[in-house]
Parts: C-alpha cells; sequence; structure tokens
C-alpha cells in the first residue's frame, strides 16, 4: 500500500470530526476570520495605487533571461 | 548515485522608474546595482572566461551563440555573501550564492530581496526628487513579457542526462500546484476570459527540451555549464519555477526538487513510469486548473492529477528517507522538514486549498483577490484587481500587499541580516565571499568557479575552485587565520 492511500483515507476522516464537534466554534473562527480580512481590506485600500488603470498599463517589461 | 545538492537561485526582477522622464529599464537596473554598489567598501567586477550559455547538455556546442563578453559593459558585481548581483538582459538580476541547504537558500533568497529593498532606497538618494525605481519579483508584466527565476542543482555526471530529462519533466510540472506564484489573465491566450491561473509561468513554455531560455522556453534546459568539476558533476538549471515571496513556497520549490533528483539519481523515484504524454499541455492545463482535478494523460495511457503524481513522488521520497536517509539534500533534518511539509502542503491542496493562504503565493494572492471583488463589487477583469495582482510583488516594504498578509515564516529576520553581508559557510561561496571582505581590493574579479588577485608586480593569479562543498569555513577557516594580505594568502595556497 503506498502512503498516499493512507493519507487519503486519514484526511477527510479528521475533517469530519471537526465540522461535527465544534459548530458553534467554527462560526466564531469564521467570525474572527471575516474580521481579519475586514482589516487587510481596509490596509490594501490604503496602499493600493491610485490611479489602478494608468498604473497597470504603463506596467511594461522587456523579457529576459 | 546521489551526491550532496549544492543549491543556487537566480532571479530578475521586474523594473519600473516611477516619476522620472528616462523609463530606459537598462540604465536603471544599472542606477539601481550601482547605487546600492557605491556605499558598500569595495567593488569587484565579475569574470566571464569560464561562461559557455551555448553548451548543451545533449553534447553540442550552438554556433553562433551569444558570447557573455557583449554584455561586459553592463554593471556586473559580486558582493561579501558571495552573490552577484547584475544587470541581465534589461532586468536587475540578483544570483544566491551557492548554498548547501535548503533552509539556507530560503535565507539567501530572502535576502536577495533586502539587497533590491536596499539597492532602491540607495538609488533614492541619486535620483532626482519624485523619481524612484522600483522593482518587483515576479515573472510577467501580464502584457506576454515574461522573466526568469532559475534554479540550480548540483547533479551526478553520471547520470544520463536523457534519462534525466525524461523523468524530471512530471515533477516540475506538477509542482506547480504549490510554486505558483498567482496570476490574472493568461498570456498564452490573450482572447480568453480574464481568469485567475496558478503560476505566472506556465504561458510560457513551448518546448519539451531546449537549451533556449528568451523564446521556445523548454520545460528541461539543456544549459551545461556546471561551473564545476564537469568530470564529475552537472549543474541542472530549472527554469520552470515562479519567484515566490512565500517561503514555505520556496522551501517545497527547492526542497521537494531536491529529493526528487536523489531518488532519480538513484534510479528510485517511482515503480511506475512518471513520464507525461504532452508535458507543454500539461504545463498549462495544471497552472490553469483550480480545481486540481485536471487529469493528465501519461505514456503509459493511464492518467493521473498533479496532486496524484506529487502524491506518487512523495511516497517514493518517505520510502528514501526511511531505507537512506536524506543527508544529501544537506542536512536529514531538513529533508525531513521539507518531507513532512510537502505532506501538509499536499493533504492541505487536496481537502481545502484555502487553508493554505498563509504558505502559498497563489492561494494568500486568489483569497485576497476575492475578497476584494466580494468587498468592491468588481471582478477579475477590473483594472484594480490587476493593479492588486502587479503590487503583491512590489519589493518596497511599505507598498508589498505580500507582507500585508502575514505569511508564515520559514528563516528568522537575524539570519537574513547576516545572509545580506555574509557567503553561507559550508559552500566555496564562503571564500569567495571571505576573499572580497579580507582583501577585496586585490581581488579584480571573481566567478563561481574562481578568483582572481592582483597583488602587485606578479601576472594576475586565478585561483579555481572546481569543488563547490570545499572553500566552507570548515576548509578555509585555519588559512585565513593570521593571513593578512592576498599575496600571503596565495603563498600559503600554493598557487
Amino acid at each position: 500500500m503506498t502512503e498516499r492511500e493512507l493519507k487519503r483515507r486519514a484526511a477527510p476522516a479528521k475533517e469530519t470530526t471537526e465540522v461535527a464537534d465544534d459548530a458553534p466554534a467554527s462560526t466564531e473562527r469564521g467570525e474572527r476570520l471575516k474580521a481579519e480580512i475586514d482589516d487587510l481590506l481596509d490596509e490594501i485600500d490604503e496602499v493600493l495605487e491610485d490611479n489602478a488603470e494608468e498604473f497597470v498599463r504603463n506596467y511594461v517589461q522587456k523579457g529576459g533571461e | 548515485m546521489a551526491i550532496a545538492k549544492v543549491y543556487g537561485i537566480e532571479t530578475e526582477y521586474g523594473v519600473q522608474v516611477v516619476g522620472g522622464a528616462d523609463g530606459n529599464p537598462t540604465t536603471a537596473s544599472s542606477v539601481l546595482i550601482n547605487s546600492y554598489v557605491a556605499q558598500l567598501a569595495g567593488r569587484v567586477g565579475w569574470d566571464f572566461e569560464d561562461e559557455s550559455p551555448g553548451r548543451d547538455a545533449r553534447g553540442f556546442v550552438r554556433d553562433g551563440s551569444m558570447a557573455p563578453e557583449v554584455e561586459t559593459h553592463l554593471v556586473n558585481t559580486v558582493l561579501t555573501n558571495g552573490a552577484r548581483f547584475y544587470v541581465d538582459h534589461a532586468h536587475p538580476e540578483y544570483s544566491s550564492p551557492e548554498c548547501a541547504t535548503p533552509v539556507q537558500l530560503v535565507t539567501h533568497d530572502r535576502a536577495g530581496e533586502v539587497v533590491l529593498e536596499r539597492a532602491m532606497t540607495a538609488a533614492r538618494r541619486v535620483l532626482p526628487p519624485g523619481e524612484e525605481i522600483v522593482v518587483y519579483k515576479h515573472n510577467s508584466d501580464g502584457k506576454g513579457n515574461s522573466y526568469g527565476c532559475h534554479e540550480n542543482y548540483l547533479v551526478d555526471r553520471a547520470v544520463p542526462f536523457a534519462r534525466l530529462a525524461r523523468e524530471v519533466t512530471a515533477h516540475l510540472v506538477t509542482r506547480q500546484v504549490y510554486t505558483g506564484a498567482g496570476k490574472v489573465g493568461c498570456e498564452a491566450d490573450p482572447e480568453a476570459p480574464t481568469a485567475f491561473e496558478i503560476t505566472q509561468r506556465a504561458d510560457f513554455f513551448e518546448e519539451e527540451i531546449g537549451l533556449e531560455t528568451t523564446l521556445k522556453r523548454p520545460i528541461v534546459n539543456t544549459r551545461d555549464e556546471p561551473h564545476a568539476d564537469a568530470t564529475k558533476y552537472r549543474r541542472l538549471h530549472v527554469i520552470t519555477g515562479d519567484a515566490n515571496l512565500a517561503e514555505v513556497a520556496t522551501l517545497l520549490k527547492v526542497g521537494v526538487t531536491a529529493l526528487v533528483l536523489l531518488l532519480l539519481e538513484d534510479d528510485l523515484l517511482s515503480e511506475r513510469e512518471l513520464v507525461l504524454a504532452r508535458p507543454v499541455q500539461a504545463m498549462r492545463s495544471v497552472s490553469h486548473d483550480l480545481t486540481l482535478s485536471e487529469p493528465l494523460e501519461l505514456v503509459s495511457g493511464e492518467t493521473m492529477t498533479a496532486l496524484e503524481v506529487q502524491w506518487e513522488l512523495y511516497g517514493a521520497a518517505r520510502k528514501y528517507a526511511e531505507e537512506r536517509g536524506l543527508e544529501a539534500v544537506g542536512s536529514d533534518a531538513e529533508g525531513r522538514l521539507v518531507l513532512d511539509r510537502w505532506e501538509s502542503v499536499l493533504a492541505g491542496l487536496e481537502s481545502e486549498p484555502s487553508t493554505l493562504r498563509h504558505e502559498l503565493d497563489w492561494v494568500a494572492k486568489l483569497e485576497l483577490i476575492d475578497a476584494y471583488c466580494a468587498r468592491h463589487g468588481c471582478d477579475l477583469s477590473d483594472h484594480r484587481v490587476a493593479a492588486l495582482d502587479l503590487q503583491y510583488h512590489d519589493v518596497r516594504p511599505e507598498r508589498s500587499l505580500f507582507r500585508h498578509l502575514k505569511m508564515e515564516r520559514v528563516v528568522d529576520e537575524d539570519a537574513v541580516e547576516h545572509a545580506v553581508t555574509s557567503a553561507p559557510r559550508d559552500t566555496r561561496a564562503y571564500f569567495r565571499g571571505e576573499c572580497l571582505k579580507r582583501f577585496g581590493p586585490a581581488v579584480v574579479a571573481a566567478n563561481w568557479d574562481s578568483i582572481v588577485f592582483d597583488v602587485g608586480a606578479d601576472p594576475l593569479r586565478r585561483v579555481p575552485m572546481m569543488e563547490p562543498l570545499r572553500g566552507s569555513a570548515a576548509y578555509v577557516d585555519t588559512l585565513f587565520e593570521g593571513c593578512d594580505s592576498a599575496a600571503e594568502l596565495l603563498r600559503r595556497l600554493g598557487a
């Protein structure tokens, strides 16, 4: 039996238990994750180049290697 | 037989002049590198004596291959950490020193980013107010122009090149599932609807094997310049990879490839023949398949997904580790670190790729783009998404979107800082770096396999370094002890 077959059986089993046991906890985790992403997007909005269209248009490179 | 791996990585950075009239990328790259080296004590040029990019591993020399001398007027320098920092075509390129382990390589790849950051700061001081040179660590401008991030691995010369090429291809095609840096918009087919793909590079590969790197790019590059004893060694020059910012991705890109090379050198790759029927097509289909489920046809007629090929290689590597150990990777512990991470990343990709958002570039970028589109009600064709895609790779820490993502680190920043000025202790890069630190003014030129000294009245003296793992601290520290001049060093070397 290869390692891969062993692994594949193990992985889904672990996931099912997690979902079944801590449904409220994962909602909490989900909310925390959403808050993190919101903060991140606020930061990104601040640093993203102002004129996106012009910025992208002007970025032209010569090939290399 | 599997030999101790020596690693190197070369990155061509995208370069852009902001707020200035002269947008010439070659000039900008020169200004950048000159500004960096001008603030350092000395400056040593690169020696082209042993460069032969036209030599082919299949056993012939291509006529009319461009002699490297034509580029000697461009800036080209060697740093005290053993790296080469120079202008290649129209890009600043940073070639890491030779490293002895995967983690050392990640450290020096990251040190290269820091050198580029400092070069940008140094250039700002010499440029007119408001003008700035900005670099991006990626491989495409999104308009069909690509530049490379090449890996180098020391391989046993006794392995027939034809077998090496045949067997390594399936790995190079399928490892894209974790080496990809992500990209919006296909450059192989600009008419295709705007979509996200896993890698920056897959669109640019047109051949299975060949010598080229700038057009008709091959999956297996046949350039045969070992930069070492050519009777014993081969340098496998891998040109398919994306330039990664995520350290976990770099660790796997280099570490897993090293594991696969051990298997290949010992002819233990897999019981079944992992040879793809159409590798060029497979490069692209793997890159474009976000479901990671596309079946790839093998020459045997079977089909396997990219993940299945990677699991198969993983199984062989795990078995190899138990039976023979992984010392040849550079250290058994690091070999096992790579194996364990490879396993967890494959499992993550198989069950829920988004769980790898702090480990892999393409997943991090895709998650960011999805969240951005959800907030702003836009889709992938929006200019802001293209800007985000580009700015992910901005090397300026304050502008880099990657730096905002709190990705998992593999190396600590103190080690990186040390690597900005000091070479790895376990390879000949140590000798190169120490000679530059101690006797910089007497070193007139250096390259991967030799150093040229000028000690006054005598003719120039070349010290060859044909063994990549000699010249390490263990070999030469006693040589340097109490040695106060290059002339004395040469006397001790008996050169």
